[in-house]
């Protein structure tokens, strides 16, 4: 891997430098973390552009957006307008793809063309904490500085309370947040076919690259694309989470963290 | 020096500066294209005041004819890559409605494949960069993103450069009047007795000052 790129990205041709130490603990397998699961009982959230009752999709358990009102005031409402650029459906359907029985919540708070701002994200991101949902997938970052103490101070809120948040790094090599704080769970991408491949980076802050490349996901209207991009990495390792939250409804956030990187497979015993 | 000779030195080295980097601009997507071996290679700039998406730089198909077409900003591609401020690929603009086919005809060319990215500064996107119809190579598709990563860092500095010294020629040819008005505050303020009046003025320019230097930028 080349010195002078950021680690944001896992192309294949780099595999071999990411090896971990063979003296890494083991002792689990995959089959104890989420064999059999389906997801069943984990509330997962999708802080977004919105979801679609679409039957690639299936069921939206509960939809809110949050929005500006006239007195100025940010709200959150019940929203039934379903996603508005895409991207949340394509997300949705990642961790639907993984996880068949989790829940669906969705928290709008991107528009058409995907724009947004800051606030919205922290006050998604609030909401989704009150709402104590047990996976929050943020595959939105902002490059604020404004915001990046309030977002620093609602992931260690989720940490402490077992909502695992798991958020996308910027695809550009810009400083944002919140992928960079130590309390997400952040998620690069690699170029793998494989669904439920993901690998532990050996140089954080991005600590996992979930499959990213090539991802054929639902789009508006009954589209499928083809797409690329750490935004469809993150709801991989999301599904996953919710695999694993759901046959171990207690393991906290740093536990659910310790055992993807254990179950890696750039991990050597996990060959 | 008097305010006018310090005036037309300001001035001179601005209109200097704007071919400079104009220059900049058309020597990144010149390499961006060459590096990537593709058919074309652009930076749009996103003027605000219209609200459209200016060709400031082209390499390639289009080269000759057009840099100054303006197009509404949520066109296309780059429009998204403008809003979301994320890159895009697309291997097949055919199967991806984010493509728009009319945006495409009217510059004349219509490409198989493309990559964008947004010229950030900060959560602001001032641009975007397209690289059009380059060989695809299988496995290679996220060391490119990196590397167009690289170079729209590299032209959002160029587009930042270009964008300040155009405004502090407008300021200086008198087609904006932000500098008098600031001067006019100054003056007041410099005028005010002492006392409590002056705190309270200052204290307003103060918060104006923060108003007008926060953003709305995610």
């Amino acid at each position: 891997m080349s010195e002078d790129l950021p680690a944001w990205s896992l192309p294949a041709e780099a595999l071999a430098d990411s090896r971990l130490a063979p003296d890494w603990p083991a002792g689990v397998t995959r089959e104890w973390a989420f064999g059999g699961s389906t997801g069943a009982g984990v509330r997962v959230c999708v802080i977004d552009s919105g979801v679609d009752a679409d039957p690639r999709i299936g069921a939206v358990q509960s939809a809110v957006v949050v929005e500006r009102g006239e007195d100025g005031v940010l709200h959150v409402e019940p929203d039934d307008r379903g996603d508005l650029c895409g991207h949340g459906n394509a997300c949705a359907g990642i961790i639907r793809a993984l996880a068949p029985e989790c829940e669906i919540h969705s928290v709008r708070v991107l528009g058409a063309g995907f724009s947004g701002n800051g606030a919205l994200l922290v006050e998604g991101l609030r909401h989704a904490l009150r709402e104590r949902y047990d996976v929050v997938n943020l595959s939105l970052s902002t490059a604020s500085e404004e915001w990046r103490a309030g977002l620093h101070e609602l992931t260690d809120k989720g940490f402490f309370q077992r909502s695992l948040i798991v958020a996308s790094a910027h695809n550009m090599p810009v400083e944002s947040f919140p992928w960079q704080f130590a309390s997400v769970i952040s998620v690069g991408s690699h170029d793998q076919p494989d669904a439920m491949t993901w690998y532990a980076n050996p140089e954080p802050p991005v600590d996992l690259f979930g499959r990213g490349v090539d991802v054929e996901v639902a789009w508006l209207a009954g589209e499928t694309i083809t797409a690329t991009g750490n935004s469809f990495a993150a709801p991989h390792i999301s599904g996953i989470c919710a695999l694993i939250r759901s046959k171990h409804p207690t393991l906290a956030p740093a536990g659910v963290k310790h055992l993807l990187m254990l179950l890696a497979d750039n991990v050597e015993e996990n060959d | 020096m008097t305010d006018q000779s310090l005036q037309a030195a300001v001035a001179a080295g601005v209109m200097a500066a704007e071919p400079e980097q104009r220059a900049l601009l058309a020597s990144i997507v010149t390499v961006a294209r060459s590096i990537f071996h593709a058919k074309a290679a652009s930076v749009f700039l996103y003027d605000e005041e219209t609200d459209e998406l200016v060709f400031e730089a082209v390499s390639g198909e289009g080269e000759q004819s057009l840099v100054g077409t303006r197009l509404p900003s949520g066109t296309g591609v780059a429009g998204w890559v403008l809003t979301s401020r994320q890159p895009l690929v697309i291997d097949d603009t055919s199967k991806d409605s984010r493509h728009s086919v009319e945006t495409a005809k009217r510059t004349g060319f219509l490409p198989e494949n493309l990559m964008c990215a947004p010229l950030l500064d900060a959560d602001r996107a001032l641009g975007v960069i397209q690289i059009l119809d380059r060989p695809l190579r299988p496995g290679a598709v996220l060391a490119e993103v990196d590397l167009l990563g690289q170079f729209a860092n590299q032209a959002a500095l160029a587009l930042l450069q270009l964008q300040r010294a155009r405004r502090v020629q407008r300021v200086l040819a008198g087609e904006s009047d932000e500098v008098q008005v600031v001067a006019r505050l100054a003056e007041s303020l410099a005028r005010a007795a002492p006392g409590s009046a002056v705190e309270q003025r200052v204290a307003l320019l103060d918060a104006l000052s923060n108003v007008l230097r926060g953003d709305d930028a995610r």
